[in-house]
């Protein structure tokens, strides 16, 4: 090991160098004691040794996937941590990992060794490329060294407001890891699990929540803040994390808001209620349920419900099964049933997840059964079906039995019974069993169906029947002489013990119903007495006893010798029992006063035993949890808490208004603008109900999004120098929080139609690759992506989860708030039709302008079939009409969207509106603003496009600028009110920057405002097409030089 | 949340472990084995077993058990639909979930269960993320990488991962841009001794291929999409459009996935495409039996019944059967008693019959009940529900895709009692 040691000290230019030559003599104790012991196994490792250090990363690399190889079968690859080590610094991505692969498996076993790649990890955690920091920081928290702590808690900060939301969901996994080495850190945990709960981004969620499971599951505190987010974002989160926040979810819901569950529908309260004798507390239940007469389910709680439900449609079984959950403990009974659906589904699923969605389904059928009955059917037994499987499907079969359906069931049964599987066979008859008692129509025919079986040829069949008949006779108390005859007759044949007890048993409760044939049993197994099992001689004795109090004529000689038998068994248990009985039946001069109560003791009526699930002791257990599964607590198992009796106030889950500055100042430079602030839960509250003729609110994330991907940019420009301070990410996650609400706006068209809403839920997505590729090529290809990213998924989601993204083209800065009229209601006889550009992306294709239209009726009649006639359009113009409607209420209106592809011009598109009676001509001419898709680079690609597009493709204007316009945020806003533009970041406050491109072509246009001395300003438009420009020109100069 | 990984062959050999957090001894496989050998079937390994410190949930996938080891508290299903993850994903990267395969090719093994988990919470299994982190192995690739030392490890992040659609990259060209969707119906159904249907439920699957370029935007419509009662979606389908318009509106991942799963609403009467004639008898204290079986058409939409085969788990009494059949061929594997008749294709002039003598354990009781037949067939171009496509419409790209549509009807969990 020494002599390793040196080796590697002779390799120069390796990074670990100098630490390695420290810690070298300090590893050599150390080293693994079956070194010497396998000699060829030395000399294979010799070798990786010598690869390792070659100089060739192929040699390496060999030797690498030759060392994961070992570790993958489990074999000791420890002593080659030294070489190992080494390589952690390579060049080579692929060396490099798999030397991560090693580290992670044995920097446990050998710490001062691994102490030696710390450095390197340490300097990936600056590096520009956002995967090398991700897996440097999993690396390095993975790698289980308690003397790191510090590091990796440094580490797991600076990561924690990384402006890559890849790097942030790893620090959520590493806080994990730093919380099950050193649980010591928990409180500054906390503080970091705190920070990114405040996260937006769908892809820190799920593990962020994950680790406050893990962490710290009873700050329910911490999610007050964060529920509606969570709620809303769940949609668009990865499967994984949806499980999560489901579960998280759950629990939170429980201990926050009150229990919908009405008595009238809860029948569960009511068959516990049952068993409850004390009045009292029956009472003050009832006093409890009027008050909650009048409830009135809490907003958040639905929004819950509602942003779950989509989810039942997922393909991944654990969503469905978590959303299922969810339901079954906080939705109202009533609503609950949509689950079973879904459940249903994943019984087409693999023999596993069959197998825990029948074990939670059988737990539901209990409490409620008419969840499941539609589905009888469903859960009929295939023989191909693994037995575990159809236990678990009988057991359902039995709970869902009522009176309708019992004859069909037992019709099943019957062929069950007959199996080639003995052990379901046997289940079948208890399933019989249950049914009998609990329907007792059917008591009967239950009852001569088993005793049919008693003379079936298989014996478990028979012990079985046996079995299930004691329990059925034991709850009937009407005399059933025939069946106990019968079997005493079986007595002769059967063997197996728990059923040879049962029948001895049966016939010593009854002695009294068989006289003649009781004692004749007991002489019988008097005599095999020697050979029975423990079980069965315990019976007799029993037998025994009964009968010599009841028929001691006949019987006493035969007692006292089974009893003599008894006292020199071999067995404890049955010496034990022959003493007691002989003291209580025999009487003697000893005997005391008890012996004269025997024949009460022995004949007493015993309660018949219940015939319940197995499940039913299950449910005070989670569904869907692995305690249910087990049915004992798991470690770490949380407890669902029961309902508060008052709810907690609501208040705590309101976001605070945000202070309006900040955003904007980060946004736009040095500007503030104050916006409505309005909550964002309230407005998807309305859009709920929303009916045609509400001006539903509208939201705009674009303008956080820009604002992310603006800082998504520049930082990943300068996220060499870390310099991310930790001031600055605080603030970035409050007001990346405070946007949401903030940035809502009042757009004045309602929006019923569902397209619209897609379309204005633009999403992109932070940029992965602008560390990457800093070509700002394609902006065609990004233009597309944006577009389609445009996720409908999203869509159950009340409409303004501003998810960051940073592919070029960005959502609009501004949705003009200005109408155009289409048609007046005087021309359109009642008609009337309004027109503005919501400067979406358009769904009906790239290069469209969308339009919303909205139709007004003014008359007091329906209008029925609006649709669009005849289109008279300029050549190379394309339109997309909306559907027809159907017809419009009176005083009703609708919003429609429309694409209109213009070319790139200004020329009117002309078309028919028609109606059922009617058609009027109609126009639409685009203001030049409105052709334009606004784009984000920096100011440095400005510079350099503007440098390609001068001379003919460059139009300027002198202008005198209004003294109150002459501040940024006015400019801004009043240009990019004008035109749809994206505002580039400018380092000089005097300039200011927008780009945008032409939604046919995709020919950039970039706008200068240079403001001059003395109210005058410079504004100069570079695009390749002049004609835009020079329209574009003409329109945005009276918007800067009116006041 | 999860552990470790082992994964154990049928012989009871752990060929391959990892370790996502402190090493945990191959020893705790035990208890595993020991649940093996008291299920007897594989089929009937518990999923879940709890042992003294930790807890086993295990998937059996290809002959090979997925043993996945918990400390704490988590969904099982959860660990059970990721390890179901892992093995497509295997299946994906290597066309085979084997043992040979994994063993062949560990290294991209563990690379991929390093991106898959980490700390044991999934961190990415779309496979379209995977794939550019970890390209697939190919012998092309493998000598390109041999001669130019590029490696098969991504450097970048992928773009997908940070999108909020992961399952599609940036920058798909194909020169031949076609999209194909097979709609794929099963019949699961339970015909009682009298021929008459105890239950039958049409379980179906729209498998897609596409391979079209850039970002386009799909919309697929049905003539009848009430039909559907209850379906499962791919991330990339829009909930609300199919809410609101029973439309399926999706940017589709790139190459073959699954688009929807769905299930026939079970009011509909099923048509049930063949009938079977059986007499199956076991004689009382004789040692032989008769068996009879013949399999028609019957309400098949004018189309063929094809790929028709007949398994029979056999009582444990039966010895050897002798049988001539006058369509096809059968086997019958005395170990097993499972008796597989490939019959092929059903004429209905010519009814295909199988026929003869089962010969019992001399002594042995008569075994209570007759085997149950299941039953596998195929019908192209054929969707029993009635399901029909209606169009499909691409946005968001200019060329014009190559689309197909393909109707298939099989047999799925078919079972005559007899």
């Amino acid at each position: 090991m020494a002599g390793n040691g040196l080796s590697y000290s002779e390799q120069g230019g390796e990074a670990a160098l100098e630490l390695a030559q420290e810690a070298a003599p300090t590893t050599a104790p150390s080293a693994p004691a079956a070194f010497g012991l396998f000699s060829s196994d030395t000399k294979k490792n010799e070798d990786l040794k010598q690869m390792l250090e070659s100089s060739k990363d192929s040699a390496k690399l060999d030797a690498m996937k030759r060392i994961v190889g070992m570790i993958a079968k489990g074999k000791n690859a420890s002593e080659l941590f030294p070489a190992v080590v080494k390589n952690v610094a390579s060049k080579n991505i692929e060396i490099k990992k798999l030397v991560y692969v090693y580290l992670m498996r044995y920097a446990e076993e050998q710490q001062d060794l691994a102490l030696l790649s710390i450095s390197t990890f340490q300097r990936a955690l600056k590096d520009p490329n956002q995967l090398i920091r991700a897996s440097a920081l999993r690396v390095l928290s993975s790698i289980r060294v308690p003397i790191i702590v510090p590091i990796m808690m440094l580490a797991i900060k600076e990561a924690s407001s990384d402006l890559s939301p890849y790097v942030r969901k790893n620090a959520a996994h590493a806080i994990q890891k730093l919380y099950s080495l050193d649980p010591e850190q928990k409180e500054m945990l906390i503080e970091v699990i705190e920070k990114l709960l405040k996260d937006r981004s769908t892809l820190v969620a799920g593990s962020v929540v994950m680790a406050f499971e893990e962490v710290c599951p009873d700050r329910i505190d911490l999610i007050h803040k964060n529920y509606r987010k969570l709620c809303t974002l769940l949609v668009d989160v990865e499967e994984w994390g949806q499980v999560v926040i489901i579960h998280m979810l759950t629990r939170y819901a429980r201990t926050q808001f009150v229990s919908p569950w009405k008595k009238d529908d809860d029948d569960v309260v009511e068959e516990y209620n049952e068993n409850n004798f004390y009045e009292s507390d029956e009472e003050q239940k009832e006093k409890d349920w009027k008050v909650k007469k009048t409830y009135v389910m809490d907003p958040d709680h639905r929004l819950l419900l509602r942003n779950t439900k989509p989810l039942l449609q997922s393909r991944n079984a654990a969503v469905v099964m978590a959303v299922a959950q969810l339901y079954w403990h906080l939705a109202p009974k009533s609503e609950a049933g949509i689950v079973s659906k879904s459940l249903v589904r994943l019984l087409r699923s693999n023999r596993e997840v069959q197998y825990i969605v029948l074990q939670n389904i059988a737990t539901m059928s209990i409490q409620r059964k008419g969840m499941f009955e539609p589905y009888l059917k469903s859960f009929y037994v295939r023989s191909t079906d693994p037995t575990m499987i159809k236990t678990l499907k009988l057991e359902i079969l039995t709970n869902l039995a009522n009176e309708a359906n019992i004859s069909t069931l037992l019709r099943e049964f019957q062929t069950y019974v007959k199996s080639q599987d003995k052990q379901f066979a046997a289940a079948t008859i208890q399933a019989i069993g249950r049914c009998a008692t609990n329907i007792t129509e059917v008591t009967d025919t239950c009852l001569s169906g088993l005793v049919c079986l008693l003379s079936n040829r298989d014996e478990i069949v028979v012990a079985e029947s046996v079995v299930v008949i004691k329990k059925l006779l034991q709850t009937q108390p009407s005399y059933h002489g025939e069946i106990i005859k019968h079997m005493a007759k079986l007595l002769d044949n059967i063997t197996v013990p728990v059923a040879r007890a049962s029948i001895l048993w049966l016939i010593g409760e009854y002695c009294e119903r068989v006289p003649k044939i009781a004692p004749d049993v007991l002489r019988k197994t008097a005599k095999s007495f020697t050979n029975e099992d423990d079980l069965v001689k315990l019976q007799i004795l029993n037998l025994g006893a009964k009968l010599y109090l009841t028929n001691s004529k006949q019987t006493k000689l035969l007692t006292q010798y089974v009893l003599n038998l008894g006292k020199y068994d071999q067995s404890y248990d049955i010496r034990d029992r022959t003493r007691f009985i002989r003291q209580l039946i025999v009487p003697n001069e000893k005997s005391g006063a008890l012996s004269k109560y025997a024949k009460k003791i022995f004949l007493a009526q015993k309660p018949a035993p219940l015939l319940e699930s197995p499940f039913k002791a299950r449910d005070h257990f989670q569904l869907g949890t692995l305690s249910h599964t087990l049915n004992s607590r798991a470690a770490g198992y949380l407890e669902l808490s029961d309902w508060p009796e008052v709810a907690p106030d609501p208040a705590l889950r309101n976001v605070e208004a945000p202070e309006a500055a900040k955003e904007w100042t980060v946004f736009l430079g040095k500007t503030k603008k104050g916006k409505p602030t309005e909550k964002f839960y309230s407005e998807s509250e309305e859009e709920e109900d929303e009916s045609a003729s509400t001006s539903a609110t509208e939201s705009e994330s674009g303008s956080e999004s820009e604002k992310e991907d603006k800082e998504e940019g520049s930082s990943d420009e300068s996220s060499g120098s870390s310099s991310s301070s930790e001031e600055s990410s605080d603030s970035e996650s409050e007001s990346k929080e405070s946007t949401v609400k903030k940035t809502s706006r009042t757009a004045e068209k309602s929006d019923s139609e569902d397209i619209k809403k897609k379309a204005k839920r633009i999403t992109k997505k932070r940029n992965t690759s602008s560390s990457s590729d800093s070509e700002s090529s394609s902006s065609e290809e990004s233009s597309s992506d944006s577009k389609s990213e445009s996720d409908l998924r999203s869509d159950s989601e009340s409409g303004k989860s501003g998810r960051a993204t940073s592919s070029k083209v960005t959502t609009q800065v501004f949705v003009p708030t200005k109408t155009h009229e289409l048609l007046h209601r005087m021309s359109g006889k009642g008609l009337a039709a309004h027109y503005h550009f919501s400067r979406q992306p358009c769904i009906f294709g790239d290069c469209t302008v969308s339009v919303q239209v909205t139709l007004t009726n003014t008359t007091d009649q329906k209008i029925k079939n609006i649709h669009i006639g005849e289109k008279k359009l300029p050549p190379g113009m394309r339109m997309h009409g909306f559907n027809p409607i159907e017809s419009l209420e009176p005083e009703g209106s609708i919003t429609v969207s429309m694409g209109i592809d213009f070319c790139d011009s200004t020329q009117t598109a002309s078309f028919q509106l028609c109606t059922r009676d009617d058609h009027f001509n109609v126009n639409i001419q685009p203001p030049v603003g409105e052709l334009l898709l606004p784009v984000t680079m920096s100011e440095k690609d400005f510079k350099k496009e503007q440098g390609m597009l001068t001379g003919m493709n460059e139009t300027s204007a002198t202008i005198a600028v209004a003294p109150q316009n002459s501040t940024s945020l006015v400019i801004i806003e009043r240009v990019v009110k004008a035109a749809n533009l994206g505002v580039v970041p400018s380092g000089q406050d005097n300039i200011h920057r927008f780009a945008a491109k032409t939604l046919h072509s995709g020919s950039l246009v970039l706008v200068t405002v240079e403001l001059k001395e003395s109210s005058t300003a410079q504004l100069i438009i570079n695009t390749e097409k002049t004609v835009i420009g020079s329209v574009l020109l003409r329109e945005l100069k009276p918007v800067l030089s009116q006041g | 949340m999860i552990h470790s990984l082992f994964l154990i062959n049928c012989s009871g050999d752990i060929f391959l472990e990892k370790h996502w957090k402190s090493v945990v001894s191959q020893s705790v496989c035990d208890y595993f084995f020991e649940a093996q050998e008291k299920a007897v079937d594989v089929e009937n390994v518990p999923p879940v077993i709890s042992t003294p410190h930790h807890y086993l949930i295990s998937i059996y996938r290809d002959k090979i058990f997925f043993v996945s080891v918990i400390q704490t508290e988590v969904p099982p299903l959860f660990v059970i639909e990721f390890l179901h993850r892992v093995a497509d994903t295997f299946q994906d990267y290597f066309g085979e979930c084997s043992e040979t395969s994994i063993k062949d090719n560990v290294v991209i093994v563990y690379e991929l269960l390093e991106e898959m988990l980490d700390n044991g919470f999934p961190l990415a299994t779309e496979s379209n993320i995977l794939k550019e982190l970890i390209k697939p192995p190919t012998i092309l690739r493998s000598v390109v990488n041999s001669i130019t030392g590029s490696s098969n490890v991504g450097d970048t992040l992928p773009t997908g991962q940070l999108s909020n659609i992961p399952w599609r990259r940036a920058g798909v060209k194909y020169t031949n841009n076609e999209a194909y969707f097979d709609v794929i119906e099963e019949i699961d159904a339970i015909i009682d001794k009298s021929g008459s249907t105890v239950f039958a439920e049409i379980q179906g699957v729209i498998d897609s291929c596409i391979k079209l370029s850039g970002m386009p935007d799909l919309s697929l419509s049905f003539m009848n999409p009430r039909l559907l009662d209850d379906v499962s979606f791919h991330p990339c389908i829009r909930f609300k459009r199919w809410e609101s318009e029973r439309v399926l509106s999706f940017i589709p991942p790139d190459g073959n996935f699954r688009l929807i799963s769905y299930r026939v609403s079970s009011q509909n009467l099923v048509a049930i495409p063949v009938y079977v004639k059986h007499m199956i008898s076991f004689k009382e204290n004789s040692s032989s039996g008769r068996f009879d079986v013949t399999i028609g058409p019957k309400q098949n939409m004018g189309k063929t019944v094809e790929g028709v085969v007949m398994t029979v788990h056999m009582p444990k009494a039966v010895l050897n059967m002798n049988l001539t059949s006058t369509q096809g061929n059968y086997t019958f594997d005395p170990v097993t008693k499972v008796l597989t008749w490939d019959i092929g294709k059903i004429t209905p002039q010519k009814l295909p019959n199988l026929k003869g003598i089962v010969n019992l354990q001399s002594g042995a009781p008569k075994p209570e009940e007759n085997p149950s037949l299941n039953i596998q067939f195929k019908i192209q171009q054929l969707a029993i529900s009635g399901l029909k496509v209606n169009r499909l419409d691409m946005y968001g790209e200019k060329y014009k895709p190559f689309k197909g549509v393909k109707y298939i009807t099989k047999a799925g969990k078919f079972q005559v009692r007899t």
